[in-house]
């Protein structure tokens, strides 16, 4: 049974998110987003307008068609982060947050320390905190704990299209989650995002292989397409994976036949 | 170690030397190297002649790593220079001390017209520019950017070199990114063209980098000059600077510059060393294959033909409609310009050529909340989430 997905009290139709980021045209973003089916779209809050003038992305948001989710991408710091955050939650109206803070400005790594901290401080502050982390068990479940409406860690650096490069930790992290996991960067390809749901993961976060792509709506439709997949394969239920042969003639059987 | 102190260690000569003995199989080796694998070695092949039969690939491999990770985005920025006043004497500049121009510092009234002019063109990300003399030291940096904060969404300084403390308060004020190009790498070729005034003191501004990691500055921007010594060996050599700033200051974002000398008041043509547009290209191309997060900026010193075919090559940032003079933007010009802008293209022209090449023109990609900066937002026309 296809049950929708629930964060902050809020039903999601669909699991495949959005970035809004490097597209060669609002346009360009606006048919992708259609084309993807996705209903929540996240936006880095540098850039958008916040002093009232009019805004190049959030101008072609359709409001009745996709929720926002503001990004804190560029700040270093939990200072930063909750500053940010109190901009956006003002400025866009509303509270839900993709928490990011990465110090490091090549990989983009997110740093666990701020980012358990200012999870905390923002929960607390009434935000729907959807932390950007490593694909780290115990911190997820600290986030869990911190008030985290979800967890949102790492198939592989953003923007590699690596795939799912931390696969051995999504799984440990899908089997004892405690609020919906979606994973986010790295994934280059549809296939990607069809694993990481096949694993079972409640949701997936795609913005570089979209954007970038040759031809973008084709790309997010594929995506549209592979999440679906993907969720179906989890459901279904898939036939477990052997890692011991079946011999067709059993090596012990010897012990229960009688000599010739 | 400081990188004046690593710069000592190697031999600008030598390094040309070794760069002009680069085979094309040096070239193809580093062709073949994955993202972020690349050596200053391999920088050194392809800054190299022997790359020059290689341009295209080199092209074809930084559009694509620029693209993954900045997208079909462009960046623009412009100039504001508040002042003209140099105790310099440096013989490419048109500020330069022995050079009889009006000189100027903005008043309050000066700095909100040019403000006013930049916001009309649409622009929220604008670098700060004088020259360098106590009169526009850190307690004028420090009220001008007080004055334009609320204006823009990102302000970045190109100024004279100075303290830790004086970063530090600076950046307090709302200043996030900070360019000083150190001209020549070359100590030979450095004196030669500085020769009075604090900018004489070459090991000062090669640290200058250092003292703006120290203190905690977001972004620095780093570049020779090109057309006063060795172009190749110049470009390795910021790649040195790169690299070592990576390491030491690894919460810092660099970006990279390519000023080429043009002609300006009282500059001394015949001495310039040839960099061209090909070359301009190949040492772009090869930064990027260097760096695949370093932003590479595009700048108005250059023709609107260059700027409308190279920008896609590996290009994150251009300025646009870009006055080097003071009060340039909002009145007639009252004193001379730094140097001669050859893209003279509005904002908005800029912006419209890039959108017809499937380009997205970013106007503002910073909030100065993120420089701990805590302005009071006006609700903007928002969907209701």
């Amino acid at each position: 049974m296809n049950t929708p997905l629930v964060i902050g009290g809020v039903e999601l139709g669909s699991r495949l998110f959005l970035g809004t980021g490097k597209f060669g045209s609002p346009s360009l973003m606006r048919k992708s987003l259609a084309a993807s089916g996705t209903q929540l779209v996240t936006v880095a809050l540098r850039r958008v307008r916040t002093d009232g003038a009019t805004d190049d992305i959030l101008s072609h948001l359709e409001p009745e068609r996709y929720r926002l989710l503001p990004n804190t991408s560029g700040v270093r710091d939990r200072r930063e982060a909750i500053l940010a955050a109190e901009l956006a939650r003002e400025a866009l109206h509303t509270n839900w947050l993709k928490l990011e803070i990465h110090p490091d400005p090549k990989y983009l790594m997110p740093d666990p320390i701020e980012t358990l901290a200012a999870t905390e401080e923002l929960a607390r502050r009434g935000f729907v905190v959807l932390p950007y982390v490593h694909a780290d068990p115990v911190l997820c479940r600290q986030l869990a704990e911190a008030g985290a409406a979800a967890v949102m860690p790492l198939g592989a650096p953003i923007g590699s299209n690596r795939g799912l490069s931390s696969r051995a930790f999504l799984e440990i992290i899908l089997a004892q989650r405690q609020v919906p996991v979606v994973i986010d960067a790295g994934l280059g390809a549809p296939s990607h995002a069809a694993e990481a749901m096949e694993m079972g993961a409640d949701a997936v976060l795609v913005n570089t292989a979209i954007a970038t792509a040759v031809d973008p709506v084709r790309m997010a439709n594929a995506f549209a397409q592979a999440v679906e997949a993907g969720r179906q394969g989890y459901q279904a239920g898939l036939p477990a994976q052997e890692t011991v042969a079946h011999a067709s003639s059993p090596l012990t059987a010897f012990l229960t036949e009688r000599p010739a | 170690m400081t990188f004046a102190e690593l710069w000592s260690k190697h031999d600008f000569g030598e390094r040309a030397a070794c760069i002009a003995a680069k085979t094309a199989n040096d070239v193809r080796r580093a062709l073949r190297r994955g993202r972020g694998e690349l050596s200053l070695d391999d920088l050194a092949a392809l800054l190299s002649p022997a790359a020059v039969p290689f341009l295209e690939e080199m092209a074809a491999l930084s559009q694509q790593r620029t693209v993954e990770r900045f997208g079909r985005t462009m960046q623009l920025y412009a100039p504001l220079y508040l002042s003209n006043i140099c105790g310099n004497i440096c013989t490419y500049c048109g500020f330069s001390a022995d050079n009889r121009i009006a000189r100027i510092v903005l008043d309050d009234e000066q700095i909100l017209a040019e403000a006013d002019a930049l916001t009309a063109m649409g622009l929220q990300h604008v670098l700060l520019l004088t020259g360098e003399s106590p009169r526009v030291g850190a307690d004028y940096l420090a009220h001008a950017l007080r004055v334009l904060r609320p204006r823009f969404a990102s302000l970045s300084c190109e100024v004279q070199p100075l303290s830790v403390d004086d970063y530090v308060r600076l950046a307090s004020e709302g200043m996030n990114a900070v360019m000083v190009y150190q001209e020549t790498y070359d100590p030979q070729t450095y004196p030669r063209h500085h020769l009075r005034g604090p900018k004489s003191d070459m090991k000062y501004r090669l640290e200058t980098p250092d003292r703006l990691g120290e203190a905690g500055i977001k972004k620095m921007g780093l570049g020779a000059l090109y057309g006063l010594s060795d172009w190749r060996a110049e470009a390795w050599f910021v790649g040195l600077h790169v690299r070592y700033l990576e390491n030491r200051f690894w919460r810092s974002r660099l970006s990279i510059s390519f000023p080429r000398l043009r002609p300006h008041e009282g500059g001394d043509q015949q001495a310039l060393k040839s960099f061209d547009e090909r070359d301009l290209v190949q040492a772009m191309c090869a930064f990027r294959l260097l760096s695949q997060e370093v932003e590479l900026s595009l700048s108005t010193r250059e023709s609107a033909r260059f700027r409308n075919h190279a920008f896609r090559l590996g290009f994150t940032a251009m300025s646009a409609g870009s006055r080097t003079n003071p009060g340039g933007y909002s009145s007639k010009p009252e004193s001379l310009e730094q140097f001669a802008v050859d893209d003279s293209r509005s904002p908005a022209e800029v912006a419209q050529f890039l959108r017809s090449q499937g380009y997205e023109p970013v106007w503002k990609d910073w909030d100065l909340t993120y420089d701990g900066q805590a302005p009071a937002p006006a609700a903007v026309t928002a969907p209701a989430c």
